[in-house]
């Protein structure tokens, strides 16, 4: 059995500890700062890139993920996300190269999870192991790795078990260090932001998960900040347009902001955000981009053909398409593409 | 949300209230077992939660809402008519679905008091020269640009340091320091409407009067059920256009009208406050249309002040308001042929007075926050020329 970073704390930490002595030397010659790309330097190449990692075989028969191939997924993902080129099997060496180029030693990496869907939907903790396993092989000591939401009992009831000192992974929520008393604020957002954002980031890796939602259309990495801020419940009329952009336009998000994994292992189609069994299905995918601009978009089209499929009307022709994803991408945020002439999708 | 700022100083979060808290209502014995409500200084982590979504001593069922299929609920307390799913909030934040059961979660959870002037409402035509038992808790159904108090009513109740302080023990604690009325203020009553109608009934049995300073943005069933319990009301009409209460309020015009036509009705005592924000709501246009619509629904006699603004929260980037714009907006307002037209936030203007409309005597005198002279007979006229006053002018 897999050791667990969060559910057994002990093995999971020895394991860490013999992976990152064996690969430190193979990886130290590819850390440098200067491969590091923000997320906004990919939305100003030609095209965004997109990869859509999918494995129909990661549950086998059962219901829960299996570690390994999700480990490989990951793999995959990161190496096509940076090489562009279709991976071999079991390439970890090039996989941890890729993650030198999102952080290593002497970054602190915090990793916004999302689990206000609790276990039905919210980002899996098996991945969020493999990314904090990979992260240290790239450099980050495991007390510099923070797991984060925005409250301690939303991310245990999602699987997440509260870690705080010691040297390991960190997990809580901002419940624990609160929020900057000090408002930031961009357009139509002013917010205090949470103190894991601010003073413990200096790398913001942004996991959400892939569903519905019944005010936003769609709600996966834009819209996941809305958990770093003290105020979401005021940035939901109007469809959170303009207000999710917004958002993603405060420099201390904006500044962090590496990467994007949305775990569509589990997906919604309709009647998020809560979890609802009946309109869940299993794409086990993970979407990864530096642009979360295009990434949005590419989830959303996933959830409308999903519910075509399903035979449901459009999100337009519910009157709840998430016109903030092209927001994010207008003249006055340029925070990613919306266009799909300027996405390039890889498919691994 | 309203415009009366917690202090005049306007001081960190936390410190003040907690002082001004503990002066309030532990020196009664009233409320005991406060808890640390300094935020720690650097960002570690605490072992466990400091207080908990969970704590059920402030949790009470909501009384206005509906139940929909799918566990969902609509709000029927503001016009928003929030549609709220399970485990959610309101646009409010302090109104959660639990299970398809909508619960208030700012009962008695009291982040603000003070004892003010009830001039600092301000309420100029009731009891002048006493002073108002103010309380708050977190929340706020719209978000003004302007907000002076943003840090409690843009809050969840579970982000800023709150005191239990129960309907019976607010009553209790006004008693003691001879404050004729309770105050629901500085965040938005609106927003914790059952726990203002329980202290209120509270107040009542106990001999103390209810105020609430409210943005009026509320149905019309909660309101009248609400307000219905209120001994006087002051509504922040925030402008006269509906494009500024969709930009800078985030909220509507017609409803906070219509909220001042039923309160009128009702036969509430209400004073209007207008907030005057340079370049945004200072159109002579505006302040005209204010006036004769005042005139024409509530009548000539409804006090209504022009009140200086100071940058704060998303407007810093504004002026304060020149005092000859609201010297203009009152020019206006007594020209349409209003009697009570106050100008406030400029300590030491005439037009802070009361004067009889009718022999234009000074008839309430007041400095600062302070009713000096009161000259206001007990049947509420005129001494020099008997002429009727509007308003409850003693106790």
């Amino acid at each position: 059995m897999r050791p667990s970073l969060f559910m057994t704390e002990i093995r999971g930490q020895s394991r860490r500890n013999f992976l990152t002595q064996c690969l430190t030397g193979a990886v130290a010659l590819g850390a440098s700062v200067g491969l590091r790309a923000p997320a906004q330097q990919a939305a100003l190449a030609a095209k965004s890139r997109v990869v859509i990692a999918r494995d129909p075989q990661l549950r086998g028969t059962s219901t829960p993920v299996d570690v390994h191939r999700l480990e490989a997924l990951v793999d995959r993902a990161m190496q096509a996300l940076f090489s562009g080129e279709h991976p071999a099997p079991a390439a970890s060496a090039k996989a941890i190269a890729a993650w030198r180029r999102i952080a290593g030693p002497g970054d602190t990496v915090s990793l916004k999870v999302n689990t206000l869907g609790g276990r039905g939907i919210a980002t899996n903790v098996e991945l969020v192991e493999v990314i904090c396993e990979r992260l240290q092989q790239a450099g980050v000591k495991p007390a510099n790795i923070v797991v984060w939401d925005r409250d301690s009992e939303e991310l245990e009831r999602a699987g997440f078990r509260i870690a705080i000192g010691g040297d390991r992974v960190q997990c809580y929520g901002t419940d624990r260090v609160g929020y900057e008393d000090d408002l930031s604020s961009w357009g139509n957002v002013g917010s205090r932001l949470s103190k894991i954002l601010t003073r413990s980031s200096s790398v913001l890796i942004n996991l959400p998960v892939l569903k519905d939602h019944d005010g936003a259309g769609v709600t996966i990495a834009l819209k996941n900040m809305y958990g770093a801020i003290h105020n979401p419940n005021k940035y939901h009329p109007n469809g959170c347009d303009p207000y999710v952009a917004d958002l993603n336009m405060l420099p201390e998000v904006r500044s962090r902001m590496k990467l994007a994994i949305c775990d569509a292992t589990t997906a919604m189609y309709e009647g998020g955000p809560g979890f609802k069994p009946e309109h869940s299905w299993k794409p086990n995918s993970l979407l990864v981009s530096q642009d979360l601009v295009a990434l949005d978009y590419t989830g959303w089209q996933m959830i409308e053909r999903k519910r075509a499929e399903m035979g449901l009307k459009t999100l337009e022709a519910e009157k709840r398409a998430p016109h903030y994803i092209a927001t994010a991408a207008d003249g006055e945020h340029r925070l990613g593409y919306c266009d799909p002439s300027r996405i390039a999708i890889v498919e691994v | 949300m309203n415009c009366e700022s917690i202090t005049t100083e306007n001081s960190a979060r936390g410190a003040i209230d907690r002082r001004s808290f503990l002066v309030c209502a532990l020196a009664s014995g009233a409320v005991l077992g406060a808890g640390e409500l300094a935020a720690p200084a650097a960002a570690v982590p605490l072992a466990s939660g400091a207080e908990t979504q969970s704590d059920t001593r402030f949790t009470f069922e909501a009384r206005f809402y509906e139940k929909l299929p799918n566990r969902k609920i609509r709000c029927k307390l503001c016009p928003r008519e929030c549609i709220v799913g399970d485990k959610e909030r309101g646009y409010c934040g302090v109104r959660e679905n639990r299970g398809g059961v909508y619960y208030t979660l700012v009962h008695s959870r009291v982040c603000a008091a003070h004892i003010d002037p009830i001039e600092k409402k301000p309420l100029f035509h009731y009891l002048p020269g006493t002073t108002a038992f103010s309380i708050a808790t977190a929340g706020c159904n719209v978000n003004c640009k302007f907000c002076q108090n943003w840090d409690i009513s843009q809050s969840r109740p579970e982000e800023i340091p709150a005191e239990y302080v129960s309907p019976h023990q607010a009553a209790a604690v006004a008693l003691q320091y001879n404050c004729p009325t309770i105050a629901y203020t500085y965040s938005e009553p609106v927003v914790f409407a059952e726990y203002l109608m329980d202290t209120a009934d509270a107040g009542h049995v106990a001999g103390v009067r209810s105020i609430v300073v409210s943005n009026g943005y509320m149905q019309h069933d909660s309101l009248v059920e609400a307000y219905g319990k209120m001994d006087a009301v002051k509504i922040d009409l925030k402008a006269f256009t509906e494009s500024y209460y969709t930009k800078v309020v985030t909220g509507q015009l017609k409803p906070v009208l219509e909220t001042l036509v039923t309160l009128c009705k009702m036969g509430k005592w209400t004073e209007i406050v207008y907030l005057v924000v340079p370049t945004l709501n200072d159109d002579d246009a505006e302040f005209r249309g204010l006036a004769q619509w005042v005139k024409a629904n509530l009548g000539p006699d409804v006090p209504l002040h022009f009140t200086q603004f100071h940058p704060e929260y998303l407007l810093k980037n504004l002026p304060i308001t020149p005092v000859p714009t609201l010297e203009r907006a009152k020019a206006i307002a007594d020209a349409e042929g209003l009697h009570y037209v106050y100008i406030g936030n400029v300590p030491g203007h005439p037009a802070q007075n009361t004067y009889c409309p009718q022999c234009r005597k000074m008839l309430v005198e007041r400095v600062g926050f302070t009713a000096s002279q009161m000259l206001i007979r007990k049947d509420s006229t005129c001494p020099f020329c008997r002429h009727k006053i509007p308003g409850i002018w003693h106790a």
